[in-house]
């Protein structure tokens, strides 16, 4: 299979006044991989990928998506394109029902698509996570781990060509998430993944290619494999 | 939601019932509570549903009362035409402050639509020559007409302004339980959140500005009407104040909140000024033998005090504590 190039960026910027958060001269998401974006605390991952879904504008560069220029569009506009965001803080609506948080983005779907209905789309999404049966219950009253389901599930129900999590596993138990790397095997059959996560079993159980970022530059890329090896991160982050 | 649609048929059966119960006093009270309740509908859709704070929704019931009672007092047009001229000032006014007030939030949507409703308050009263100012004008009893109905007649004032407040009640139970609303909702408990669901939050609450913008204009424009008088009072603060806190009292969010915090409120201001303050004032008199004829016209403290126990114990106000004890499918 011939990799062809889903989201792709070029001398990417970002400044926080003085403090230059992202410097990533070329990053390319190919169709249809899982990859992780990994590095240590600070070192621009959640800015880097909220460049990508058009959370604030970058200061310099340019970001591409399927070959078309989307440096300008706002961060609806490009969920309407198929990128879509999980918040790395769980990000729910805490007064409404389970339902009615994955019932929203199922709405928009809807809406974009012109076919299919709400409940169908929000039921299946809460299906795939394993919280059909909580449906009517209000997310604030949900277990934290309940609460990351949650907000995966609501990245689903949009039904994304991308998929950006931002540390999906943060605070999860154990068997929480075993459950949850099966689950995203299973959605990356027809969704491209952009992983941010600490947690190195998860990365190294999930990912096909693997970047590394330091101080807002991409340290190395390439498989689990030739990460593992690589001997600039292992000084930087692994630990040496 | 066929208990949504019964409730609400329930609410306006009830109201079209007590109509030939109701003694001439309350009669008229009832009237002026269902057109001012048009009011704290309007704001329920922008305050309640979608978080949005205004201070500055009295220009809006100004400009449906002045955009229909100026076109009746200068350009002799019949209350029909009048009262959609008013509408359309609403209309216009939400449109302007919308494109331009929501570019904040927070703090500083409550200080531009304060900003804005001062400035054409005062815009009325600079204006005096044609506004008549603070005094205001009244309009004839003989031009207030409608298909040859007589609007000042009581039992025809209390159908019309309970024709106006059954149409707002159903159009905002429509909006708020429809994909719309739904989103008006999301973007009141996490605006961000719904931005990176692909919706556009700006547009929502343009259309939802505006829509409570039409309410409060054809709430104004009734007034006019129905009551006969214009007065830049009701462009003043204390008319930006009375809404939120009507919606406050009987439940932000809920449909129904709206008119039963505009009935209390509006009794509690009856009974504290007619009996318990003049009541009060009677009694320090006889008692400590102080005259304090200030007390007996303080009645806003009493209204003052309800509020702050209305805060502190119960912050969603009545039909919205309701929904979160008992009746959780309240609309």
């Amino acid at each position: 299979m011939v990799a062809i190039a889903q989201l792709a960026t070029e001398g990417l910027v970002k400044d926080f006044g003085g403090l230059r958060a992202v410097d990533v001269a070329s990053f390319t998401l190919y169709d249809g991989e899982i990859r992780a974006v990994i590095g240590p605390n600070g070192a621009g991952k959640t800015t880097f990928v909220s460049l990508l879904c058009g959370r604030f504008p970058p200061t310099m560069g340019r970001i591409t998506f399927e070959g078309r220029d989307i440096t300008a569009l706002p961060a609806h506009e490009r969920v309407a394109l198929g990128i879509a965001y999980t918040f790395q803080i769980t990000s729910i609506f805490g007064n409404l029902s389970l339902y009615d948080n994955v019932a929203l983005p199922a709405q928009r779907r809807v809406t974009l698509d012109g076919n299919g209905t709400v409940r169908t789309k929000a039921m299946a999404a809460l299906d795939r996570v394993g919280l059909a049966d909580k449906a009517q219950e209000i997310a604030s009253n949900q277990s934290y781990g309940h609460q990351r389901l949650l907000e995966v599930a609501m990245g689903l129900a949009l039904a994304p060509k991308v998929l950006i999590l931002d540390e999906p596993t943060q605070g999860l138990a154990d068997s929480e998430i075993t459950e949850f790397i099966a689950l995203i095997r299973e959605v990356a059959e027809e969704t491209t993944i952009l992983l941010i996560e600490h947690n190195m079993p998860v990365v190294m159980a999930l990912a096909q290619r693997i970047t590394v970022l330091d101080q807002g530059q991409i340290l190395a890329e390439g498989t689990p494999g030739e990460i593992r090896a690589n001997a600039a991160v292992q000084t930087a982050y692994l630990g040496g | 939601m066929i208990r949504s649609v019964l409730l609400h048929g329930f609410v306006i059966a009830a109201l079209i019932a007590l109509e030939p119960l109701l003694s001439e006093y309350h009669h008229g009270n009832l009237a002026r509570i269902m057109v001012l309740a048009v009011y704290a509908t309007g704001y329920n859709i922008l305050f309640g549903y979608t978080g949005l704070l205004s201070l500055g929704h009295a220009m809006f019931f100004a400009a449906g009362m002045y955009g229909c009672a100026l076109m009746i007092r200068l350009a002799e047009w019949s209350v029909g035409p009048a009262f959609i001229v008013g509408v359309i000032c609403a209309l216009i006014a939400g449109i302007i402050v919308g494109f331009l007030a929501l570019r904040t939030i927070g703090v500083g949507f409550m200080i531009v639509t304060l900003m804005f409703a001062e400035a054409s308050y005062l815009t009325i009263l600079y204006y005096n020559e044609y506004t008549r100012g603070d005094e205001g004008f009244t309009i004839a009893q003989s031009v207030r007409t409608i298909a040859g109905l007589d609007l000042s007649d009581t039992t025809t004032r209390y159908f019309s302004a309970l024709t106006l407040f059954s149409i707002c009640l159903i159009a905002s139970a429509a909006v708020v339980q429809s994909k719309a609303g739904r989103v008006l909702v999301a973007i009141r408990e996490n605006e961000d959140r719904v931005r990176m669901l692909g919706f556009d939050p700006f547009r929502y609450k343009l259309f939802a500005l505006i829509l409570s913008a039409v309410m409060a204009g054809s709430a104004g424009a009734a007034y006019a009407v129905l009551f006969g008088y214009a007065g830049a009072s009701f462009a003043a603060v204390q008319y930006s104040i009375f809404p939120l806190l009507w919606v406050l009292l009987g439940g932000p969010g809920t449909t129904l909140g709206p008119l039963l915090g505009t009935v209390l409120m509006f009794y509690l201001v009856d009974y504290a000024s007619g009996t318990i303050m003049p009541g009060l004032a009677a009694m320090v008199e006889t008692q400590f033998g102080i005259e304090a004829p200030g007390l007996a016209s303080a009645y806003l403290l009493l209204v003052g005090v309800a509020l702050v126990l209305l805060v502190l114990f119960a912050p969603k106000g009545l039909l919205g504590t309701l929904r979160a004890r008992m009746i959780p499918w309240l609309p």
